[in-house]
C-alpha cells in the first residue's frame, strides 16, 4: 500500500505543479490554444491512473492534461504540444484538447464535449471481441452526461456488457453554468446511470486514497464480470474554465465556494495524511518535490526549444495512403 | 466470370467476399439482420459470420458512430448501414469531428478505417427527410472520401475498395440503383478510389454525372446520338476525392460542359466542379458551362409536387441541344422520353414504401 500511496502523491503533484507551471507561463503567448487546467481535481486523475495498467485503453475530453499525465502519458510531449511543435504528442496538429500518447494506452482526447465517450466505448467493443484482458476508461464531466450522445453510449455499452470503465468527475460547472440550472434538483447521476443497467459508485473525488479504492473495485468487477462500470467523482475546477487565472470574481460562483472547496485541496490533504501516518518523511516529501520539479522544468525547457512544424507541412493529405 | 446481378447484389457480395478475407471487417446498423436485411444487401452475412461481426444496434447514430471508430483506432474495420442518409445526420459530431480529424490532428498516428453506408433516394413521397443527398456535405470535410457508384459493377469494385482503405469513407448508394442489373465479376475486384470512369466517348460536349444522374447522362446521350450529338459520358465515382484530370482531358476535346448533381444545386458539388473548370480549363471552352441539379427547396411527399421537380433526361438532352445550338422537333423527345411507369418511381420493380 506504500508504494501506492506514494505513486499517488507524486502524480497528483506532478499534474498539480505542471498546471501551476502553465498558468504561470500562459500570459507570455507562447502556449496559443485554448488550454483548461484541472487545478483542484488532482486526485480523480490520479486514483484512476494508478488503477490501470499500460494496456487499458484511455479516452479524455478537452481538460485532460491530468488524465493523460495520470495514464502515464508522455510530459515533454504534452508540454511541446501546448506550445505548438512538431516534437509534440500530435505533432502540434491538436494542442492542449488533443492528446495522445498510444505506448500508454491514452488513445485520445478531443474538444467537443461527449465526443469521445461513444469512442471509448468502441474501443471496449474491439477489446471484447478480441477478448483481451483490457478495459477502456472513458473520461467525462458532469456537462457530457447532458450530451445525447453520452445516454446512447450508456445503453449501448450496457446492452453489448462491455468492459468499458466510465469516469465522471463532477465539479458542477459546465463552463459557468451551474449543475443547479442544467439538472434537476436532486437528481445523482450515478444513481441514474445504475438506473440504465451499469453498476455505478460515486466518491469524494479530492480524495485520492478512496478514488483508487472506487476505482480499483471497478476495474476488477469489469474484468470479472465482463461489464461496464460507472464511477462518479465530486470534484472542484479551481480555475476558470479555459485559461491560466481564478475567476471567483467574475459572478458565476461565490469565493466562499471556492474556499470551502480549497480546504478540501487533494494535494495538500494527503500529504498531511502520508506524514502522519509515516508513510513519507518530510525529507521524503522534499525529494519528490524536487525530483518532480526538475521533471517539469526539462519538458518545459525541451518544448521552448523545440522546432515548430514546417508551415508547408499544413498542406500536407490528409489521408492515409491506401 | 461475369454475369448479370443486381447493384444490391453487388453490393451484399462485396461485403461478403471482403469479409471472407479479413476477420476484423464488422458490420452493423439497425436491421443488418432484420427480416429485409437493408433491401437484401447484408441477406446471409450473420449466418456466415456470427453476431459478434453482423450485428442490430440500438437507434443511436451519433454513438454508434463513434463505436465504429473507437472500433476502427483499435484494430477492427467497421461498415455501418443507415437506410436513410437523413437520419445519419445524427452523427454529424461523430462524422466531423472525430472520423474526418482523428488521423490529422493526432499527427497523423492513427486513421480510421471505417466505411459509412446511407442510402439515399427521390420520389414515391420520400418528401423532404427521407429523400437529401447531401454529398456536398461531406465533401466539404477534409479527410473523408465520399464514393457514388453507378453501375452494380462499380458498386461491388468501389465498395470493396472502401472497406480497404485506411481512412473515412461515405459511401453513397441511391435507392433508384439497387434493382438495376449489369454485368459483375464474380472475383474480389476492385476499383480504384478517386479515378472517374467514362462510359462514353463522344466529341461534341462532356456530361459529368454522378450516381443516379449517370443513368439519366446515359439515357440522354442515347437519344441525343439520334440527333447526331456525340456526349461523352463521365461517371464521377467517387465525388471526394474528384478526378479532374479526367474532366479536363475530356474537356480538351468537346469544348462543353455540363455537369449533373443528384443535390441541391446551393452549394452542390455541380458548383464546385464548374468552378474549377472555369479556373483551368477557361481556354477551351467554347459555351458557357451548365449544370443541373435539384432545385432549391425541399422535396415534396405529393406525387404532383415532384412531377416537374427532379432533372431527368429529357431536361438533360433539352439543356445540351440549347447549348449547341441545334433545334430539333421537341415532340421528338417527348415520345423517346415517355415512361412507361409513373414519374416518381425508378421502375415497375419499385413499388415503395421505401
Amino acid at each position: 500500500m506504500k508504494t501506492i500511496d506514494k505513486k499517488l502523491y507524486e502524480n497528483m503533484l506532478l499534474i498539480r505543479l505542471v498546471e501551476e507551471e502553465i498558468a504561470k507561463k500562459y500570459t507570455q503567448g507562447k502556449m496559443r490554444c485554448p488550454t483548461h487546467l484541472s487545478i483542484g481535481q488532482e486526485a480523480s486523475a490520479s486514483g484512476v491512473g494508478l488503477a490501470l495498467n499500460k494496456k487499458d485503453l484511455a479516452v479524455s475530453s478537452h481538460r485532460a492534461h491530468a488524465h493523460y499525465l495520470a495514464k502515464g502519458g508522455n510530459l515533454k510531449k504534452m508540454i511541446a504540444e501546448i506550445y505548438g511543435k512538431e516534437a509534440g504528442c500530435s505533432k502540434g496538429r491538436g494542442g492542449s484538447m488533443h492528446l495522445i500518447d498510444r505506448k500508454v494506452g491514452f488513445e485520445g482526447s478531443t474538444a467537443i464535449v461527449g465526443n469521445t465517450i461513444p469512442i471509448g466505448v468502441g474501443l471496449g467493443l474491439s477489446l471484447k471481441l478480441d477478448s483481451k484482458d483490457a478495459i477502456s476508461v472513458i473520461f467525462c464531466g458532469d456537462g457530457s452526461t447532458e450530451e445525447g450522445v453520452f445516454y446512447e453510449s450508456v445503453n449501448f455499452a450496457a446492452t453489448k456488457n462491455l468492459p468499458v470503465l466510465f469516469v465522471c468527475e463532477n465539479n458542477s460547472y459546465s463552463v459557468y453554468s451551474s449543475l443547479k440550472v442544467r439538472q434537476p434538483r436532486g437528481r445523482k447521476i450515478y444513481e441514474m446511470v445504475e438506473a440504465m443497467g451499469i453498476r455505478s459508485s460515486h466518491t469524494d473525488g479530492n480524495d485520492v486514497r478512496k478514488v483508487y479504492q472506487a476505482a480499483n473495485f471497478a476495474v476488477n468487477q469489469i474484468k470479472k464480470t465482463g461489464s461496464p462500470f460507472f464511477i462518479e467523482l465530486e470534484t472542484y475546477r479551481w480555475l476558470e474554465h479555459c485559461g491560466p487565472s481564478y475567476d471567483n470574481h467574475i459572478g458565476y460562483r461565490s469565493e466562499l465556494e471556492y474556499l470551502e472547496w480549497k480546504k478540501r485541496d487533494p494535494v495538500k490533504l494527503f500529504k498531511k495524511i502520508l506524514l502522519k501516518e509515516k508513510i513519507l518523511t518530510k525529507d521524503d516529501i522534499h525529494q519528490i518535490d524536487k525530483r518532480v520539479k526538475i521533471k517539469i522544468k526539462e519538458a518545459f525547457k525541451f518544448a521552448n526549444n523545440a522546432p515548430f512544424p514546417k508551415p508547408q507541412s499544413a498542406f500536407e493529405t490528409m489521408y492515409l495512403d491506401s | 466470370m461475369k454475369r448479370l446481378i443486381t447493384f444490391v447484389d453487388a453490393i451484399r457480395e462485396a461485403i461478403d467476399q471482403s469479409m471472407a478475407k479479413d476477420k476484423d471487417i464488422l458490420i452493423f446498423g439497425l436491421g443488418v439482420d432484420d427480416p429485409k436485411n437493408i433491401f437484401g444487401s447484408t441477406a446471409g452475412l450473420q449466418k456466415k459470420y456470427g453476431e459478434a461481426r453482423v450485428f442490430d444496434v440500438p437507434t443511436s447514430e451519433n454513438a454508434m458512430t463513434g463505436v465504429g471508430i473507437g472500433a476502427a483506432i483499435a484494430g477492427k474495420k467497421p461498415i455501418m448501414v443507415h437506410q436513410r442518409l437523413d437520419f445519419f445526420l445524427l452523427a454529424m459530431d461523430q462524422l466531423v469531428n472525430a472520423a474526418a480529424k482523428w488521423y490529422f490532428m493526432f499527427g497523423k498516428q492513427q486513421s480510421v478505417p471505417i466505411t459509412i453506408r446511407l442510402i439515399m433516394g427521390r420520389g414515391w413521397g420520400q418528401g423532404p427527410t427521407h429523400s437529401q443527398n447531401l454529398q456536398a456535405w461531406f465533401a466539404h470535410i477534409p479527410g473523408l472520401k465520399v464514393v457514388m457508384p453507378a453501375s452494380p459493377e462499380d458498386a461491388k469494385g468501389l465498395l470493396i475498395s472502401s472497406i480497404q482503405d485506411p481512412n473515412p469513407v461515405i459511401f453513397l448508394e441511391h435507392r433508384w440503383l439497387h434493382n438495376m442489373k449489369g454485368k459483375v465479376s464474380k472475383s474480389f475486384k476492385s476499383v480504384p478510389l478517386g479515378k472517374a470512369n467514362i462510359i462514353k466517348k463522344g466529341a461534341d460536349i462532356t456530361i459529368v454525372a454522378m450516381s443516379y444522374m449517370v443513368i439519366e447522362a446515359i439515357h440522354a446521350a442515347e437519344f441525343l446520338e439520334k440527333h447526331n450529338v456525340h456526349c461523352e459520358v463521365i461517371d464521377l465515382r467517387t465525388v471526394a476525392p474528384i478526378d479532374y484530370d479526367t474532366i479536363f482531358q475530356s474537356i480538351e476535346k468537346t469544348n462543353k460542359v455540363i455537369v449533373l448533381d443528384t443535390g441541391h444545386l446551393n452549394g452542390s458539388i455541380s458548383g464546385e466542379i464548374i468552378s474549377r473548370i472555369i479556373d483551368h480549363s477557361w481556354d477551351n471552352l467554347s459555351a458557357k458551362p451548365e449544370r443541373l441539379a435539384m432545385p432549391n427547396f425541399p422535396e415534396g411527399t405529393s406525387y404532383s409536387l415532384t412531377k416537374e421537380y427532379h432533372v431527368d433526361a429529357k431536361d438533360i438532352s433539352l439543356k445540351i441541344l440549347e447549348m449547341l445550338s441545334v433545334s430539333i422537333d421537341t415532340s421528338a423527345a417527348e415520345v423517346f422520353f415517355k415512361k412507361e411507369h409513373p414519374h416518381d418511381i425508378p421502375g415497375d420493380w419499385f413499388t415503395g414504401p421505401f
